[in-house]
């Protein structure tokens, strides 16, 4: 229930204010802060205070703000959306603070992902990597009554759980050397466990790491980094899993 | 004038495949010759995109997000309707189209919602065959559950997240067209104009939202897949990005927007939890099947912890002023209560906005378990927001707004009266009437984008030559000019208070005079509050930055700046519609038992509203309903 | 060869050839344990039934030298690659479930090239200054007599020692990753991957440094 504790906290963010600004950190105060209030909620509080000063708010992305479009990313105290077990920037909340705590905000780092301002980064080389193969290349209409491709139950559960993925790239944040291994695997996996991705397996899974590495995604060194960050709990099993659909590949 | 929806005539169950003959095809090679602009790609526009880049015409799909895989559509949790009638329980496309007539109280086209029952059965046969994964029983077939408004089994899901699902399927065969070339991708633009040349829709004017720059693009026809406008009310279920500026844009250069009124107001939402909130958060409507809502008798025991009120001190009053459906009740007569119950003081938690939904006796009733494993990813996403255990405490919900029936106006083509505007899914008014039954926004959203547009648009495109008309157009560097001088205004005002305050201030009038419950004092009260908001806005507004460069202060200014003149257009809708139907409840019409009292007699048209200038009247434009196959009745489900 | 190329292709290599140098330690273990003398003759005939036919000792010792430059010559590539991966890095950064082993893979694995180099120099060259070597009567290195006193001295068993601990964190997170990178592993397996390889690294430590320790401390003798 609620109480009217609030809380100040110092909050050290990144601030950039482009692609070729070098950036720094700056130090906002961040006052009257219940527990009540999500992370973004803080950061609104702090930008309105920061435009009535006449400064220029903390530019972040964010959007549906109930966990599951992807937008938000954040590195808050070196964990990508702050280490809360799954769960997105957009539903930490901030009773996992303390009043007094110094925070550290900063953008998703990697090479694949170039700064745009402040905290957002540019994300569409996830695209590329879906547009190399990420799908089943079924023509709209004249596609066979539903029920005649039967999945057991197990499978179709795994494909869900690869599917939950929701492309904010916190993997890449998390992993030491900015690879997006999980976020290609659970596609790639959830089509290759389906009989519908099965036909082009072979071909998806190679176009579809090769385009990560074009992309500038570092390789896969199993710290397993990026199942801790990811959001929606996506398993290393899939990285395996993409491994093995790689080496079947080699002999299709 | 009287407007002409442009529905085949004829027996229903022909009607579609009739029309679809009746339309004429463009020659496979004269397709790529054809510019379309796509804005938006969430379900709608993203099956859109997808699927007329493969018929081979040159897409150039919009989004405001970094990806058009992060559109609202992905937030939808319930699941997808489809007449297919697996388990043989008595379901046809005709028994889903009469559901969705009755269920929108009467107030949709009936030839458009038989459209939406046919084609509802091949959007899951191309969703399967992209690789969504539904849920499926032990024997791999697909599984079905039941949902608000209907009495067989046809919802198709994917756990709590089937919008994702089918949102990833849409976005992974627009990747598939983008990958071929069908289909350019413009991320992080936002259509701030729509380009009118000689009264015929032929481009767009966007703004660049990293660079700034503001961009023109032409072609042959411009489908608007831009969503609802339930953000007018500032705190909602949609996400933050969310807005009417598309539509809103086009509405000022022409295009009808109809039924604005309608709007749906769901009931089991987490409260706002103090001022500064931005956002409502959904949670299943499922979980009114094993709670019971009540609110303490007496306005002091509010503040009490629940667990200090004896059950005698206890108001069950959905149970009481409902015993056949008690805690089942419809959504809007559930919603209208849970206000009712916290205008009169007894509101529980912050602000006294919220009703308990108590779970205490489902447990003792079934277990812990049992309600675990039914409702265990809700509870433990209410944990994380309100940090209360539900297993222990009762939960606090509250309605909030969470869709939009109204739109734009479009005839059976889904074309705008606009030549060349086509409009799709939640931003056209077409197929909810005045209420949207649970898991038929899925539905609309791809029956329009692979469905119908497809062939329609082709019906178009014949009539016209391709590359008529270029960017080069006085009309497109006008719009481009136009759109720079509201731009430069914003930022140039440099007042005292902030996008948001205005947003907050404008919902705060349209939830409490345009909300759940409308009478014409509370909107006649609106529509004098809202220019005095607009006023001050546009003399009073801070924005920070440049327009030379990515911020989002502009962004929101833009958009809090066209809800201010449409949250007029809203209220005015309601205040003209003297009857309550759906979504739209007006209090000096209601039935003894509180429900909606339509006025078929009156009323039985869609109201299109012609923009006539900031603070003058619209003009109604009205287009008759016919109810030939399925007949008017009141809506009741008891 | 775009297997060769790719990010998973140089990985697997990295694997296999990695799996070859465990299964090579482990033989390796097995070998030095002769020293307690469990087969006739002890370590000194098997030595010489190592080296009896010298085309194999030269085929088998191209083979490992082209596995261990396969494996370090990629191990390096990557770890470059993935250096570049983040050229910014976070001012604060919570490692949640990476070791001290798994970021240090490259080290460790540099460390253990130096060492092999040495222990080559020291062990089969024998060319490190100050060895005591006694020779029999045609010649033949009494190979029992060179490991004891090799080890009676404190530095060289500190580097041993050194070493092991170092191929034990290298081993710790390169045999459950071998699992993993090759695809035989899901959710169930890997926690079990994981402790098993830490466990089979534990082992290979124990095994080796025993022979050093046993001769520091005075128990085995020459």
């Amino acid at each position: 229930m609620s109480d009217h504790k609030t809380m100040t906290l110092t909050l050290i963010v990144w601030r950039q204010k482009n692609a070729n600004d070098p950036g720094k950190f700056e130090t906002y105060s961040a006052k009257n802060i219940t527990e009540h209030h999500s992370f973004l909620e803080m950061l609104d509080v702090v930008n309105e205070d920061l435009i009535n000063d006449g400064k220029e708010p903390i530019v972040f992305d964010h959007d549906c703000r109930e966990g599951i479009c992807g937008m938000c990313s954040q590195v808050i105290n070196g964990a990508p959306h702050g280490g809360q077990d799954r769960t997105t920037v957009c539903q930490l909340h901030m009773r996992k603070f303390k009043d007094g705590d110094t925070i550290y905000i900063e953008p998703w780092r990697a090479r694949a992902f170039p700064i745009i301002k402040d905290l957002i980064v540019d994300r569409t080389a996830l695209d590329k990597i879906i547009q190399a193969g990420g799908y089943t290349s079924c023509h709209t209409g004249g596609a066979p009554d539903a029920n005649s491709i039967l999945i057991p139950k197990p499978i179709a559960e795994e494909a869900t759980d690869a599917a939950e993925c929701i492309g904010c790239g916190a993997c890449v944040a998390g992993c030491p050397n900015g690879a997006a291994m999980l976020f290609t695997s659970a596609k790639v996996s959830q089509l290759a466990l389906l009989p519908q991705g099965k036909i082009e397996a072979a071909a998806r899974v190679k176009n579809m790491t090769s385009t990560m590495i074009e992309c500038g995604f570092g390789n896969c060194t199993n710290h397993y980094e990026c199942q801790a960050a990811c959001p929606k709990g996506v398993n290393v099993k899939f990285i395996a899993r993409m491994n093995r659909e790689f080496i079947k590949a080699q002999f299709a | 004038m009287i407007l002409d929806g442009k529905c085949p005539t004829g027996p229903i169950e022909q009607s579609w495949d009739k029309h679809r003959f009746d339309l004429k095809l463009v020659n496979p090679a004269n397709k790529r010759k054809y510019n379309i602009i796509v804005v938006g790609t969430g379900l709608a526009g993203g099956a859109a995109a997808a699927s007329l880049g493969e018929l081979g015409y040159n897409v150039q799909a919009f989004c405001y997000q970094d990806s058009p895989r992060r559109a609202h559509s992905i937030a939808a949790q319930g699941g997808i309707n489809a007449a297919k009638n697996y388990p043989s329980d008595g379901d046809s496309i005709m028994r889903l189209m009469y559901d969705t007539i009755k269920g929108g109280d009467f107030r949709a086209r009936e030839a458009d919602v038989w459209r939406l029952s046919q084609v509802s059965n091949n959007i899951i046969d191309q969703c399967v065959a992209q690789g969504v994964p539904f849920g499926r029983d032990y024997a791999g077939y697909l599984d079905n559950r039941s949902f608000g408004g209907a009495q067989v089994s046809r919802t198709f899901y994917s756990r709590g997240e089937t919008g994702q699902q089918l949102l990833l399927g849409a976005y992974s065969a627009i990747s598939r067209q983008i990958k071929l070339g069908t289909v350019k991708m413009y991320n992080r633009r936002e259509m701030l104009d729509l380009v009118v040349v000689d009264g015929v829709a032929r481009g767009i004017t966007c703004r660049n939202l990293i660079s700034g720059e503001i961009e023109s693009y032409a072609a042959d026809a411009v489908c608007l897949c831009t969503g609802g406008y339930v953000n007018v009310f500032y705190l909602s279920t949609n996400a933050k990005g969310c807005s009417v500026t598309a539509s809103w844009k086009a509405a000022k250069k022409g295009a009808f927007f109809a039924n604005p009124c309608y709007t749906q107001i769901h009931p089991t939402c987490i409260p706002q939890a103090g001022e500064y909130q931005s956002k409502l958060t959904l949670m299943s409507e499922s979980l009114r099947n094993d709670g019971r809502i009540w609110v303490p008798k007496k306005k002091e025991d509010v503040g009490k912890r629940p667990d200090q009120i004896p059950e005698e001190d206890r108001d069950y009053y959905l149970e009481r002023k409902y015993p056949s459906f008690g805690n089942l009740a419809p959504r809007d007569i559930s919603s209208r209560s849970a206000k009712e119950q916290c205008d009169e003081g007894r509101g529980v938690g912050p602000g006294g906005r919220g009703v308990y939904l108590d779970y205490a006796d489902s447990i003792k009733r079934l277990s812990e378990k049992i309600i675990c494993e039914r409702y265990g990813n809700l509870f433990e996403m209410y944990e994380r927001i309100t940090d209360d255990n539900a297993y222990k405490t009762p939960m606090r919900i509250y309605p909030a707004p969470h869709y939009s029936m109204g739109g734009l106006w479009v005839d059976y083509n889904l074309m705008s009266n606009i030549p060349g505007l086509f409009v799709l899914g939640e931003a056209n008014f077409s197929v909810h009437g005045a209420n949207r039954l649970g898991a038929s926004a899925l539905m609309q959203g791809l029956s329009d984008g692979y469905f119908v547009i497809p062939y329609t648009i082709g019906g178009y495109l014949t009539t016209v030559k391709p590359g008529a008309v270029k960017t080069d157009h006085a009309e497109f560097k006008k719009s481009a000019e136009d759109v720079s001088t509201t731009t430069k205004k914003l930022l140039s005002i440099n007042g005292k208070r902030t996008v948001t305050e205005f947003h907050r201030e404008l919902g705060k009038i349209m939830w409490n005079n345009v909300g759940m419950a409308r009478s014409k004092e509370s909107l006649t009260e609106a529509i004098k509050q809202i220019p005095k908001i607009r006023d001050e806005f546009w003399n009073n507004v801070k924005v920070t930055g440049s327009g030379a460069e990515l911020n989002q202060q502009l962004e929101n200014a833009g958009r809090v700046a066209d809800f201010l003149e449409f949250g007029e257009l809203l209220a005015r809708d309601a205040l003209h519609r003297e009857e309550s139907c759906g979504g739209h409840f007006r209090v000096e019409h209601q039935l003894p038992d509180g429900e909606a009292k339509r006025n078929d007699a009156d009323f039985s048209y869609v109201g299109a509203w012609e923009f006539k200038g900031v603070g003058k009247e619209p003009e109604l434009h009205k287009e008759p309903l016919k109810f030939e196959t399925i007949h008017l009745a009141v809506r009741s489900y008891k | 060869m775009q297997f060769l190329t790719s990010s998973i292709g140089r990985k697997i290599l990295m694997a296999i050839t990695g799996l070859c140098l465990v299964l090579f330690v482990m033989i390796h273990l097995v070998g030095n344990t002769t020293i307690y003398g469990w087969i006739p003759g002890g370590v000194n005939a098997y030595a010489h039934h190592l080296h009896a036919f010298p085309p194999i000792v030269w085929i088998f010792r191209a083979v490992m030298l082209a596995i261990v430059t396969v494996h370090i010559g990629y191990g390096i590539q990557l770890t470059i690659e993935n250096r570049g991966g983040r050229p910014q890095q976070y001012a604060v950064k919570a490692t949640q479930k990476a070791t001290f082993a798994s970021e240090n893979m490259i080290w460790t694995g540099l460390l253990l090239l130096v060492f092999i180099v040495y222990h080559m120099l020291h062990f089969t060259a024998k060319v490190i200054p100050g060895m005591q070597l006694v020779t029999d009567a045609e010649g033949t290195v009494n190979v029992f007599a060179m490991i004891v006193s090799g080890f009676q001295n404190f530095f060289v068993s500190f580097i041993y020692v050194a070493a092991m601990v170092t191929l034990f964190l290298h081993l710790s997170h390169g045999i459950q990753s071998f699992f993993q990178t090759i695809g035989w592993n899901n959710d169930r397996t890997l926690p079990v991957i994981v402790k098993a390889g830490t466990l089979v690294a534990l082992v290979l430590f124990l095994g080796y440094v025993a022979i050093p320790l046993t001769i520091f401390a005075g128990i085995l003798k020459g």
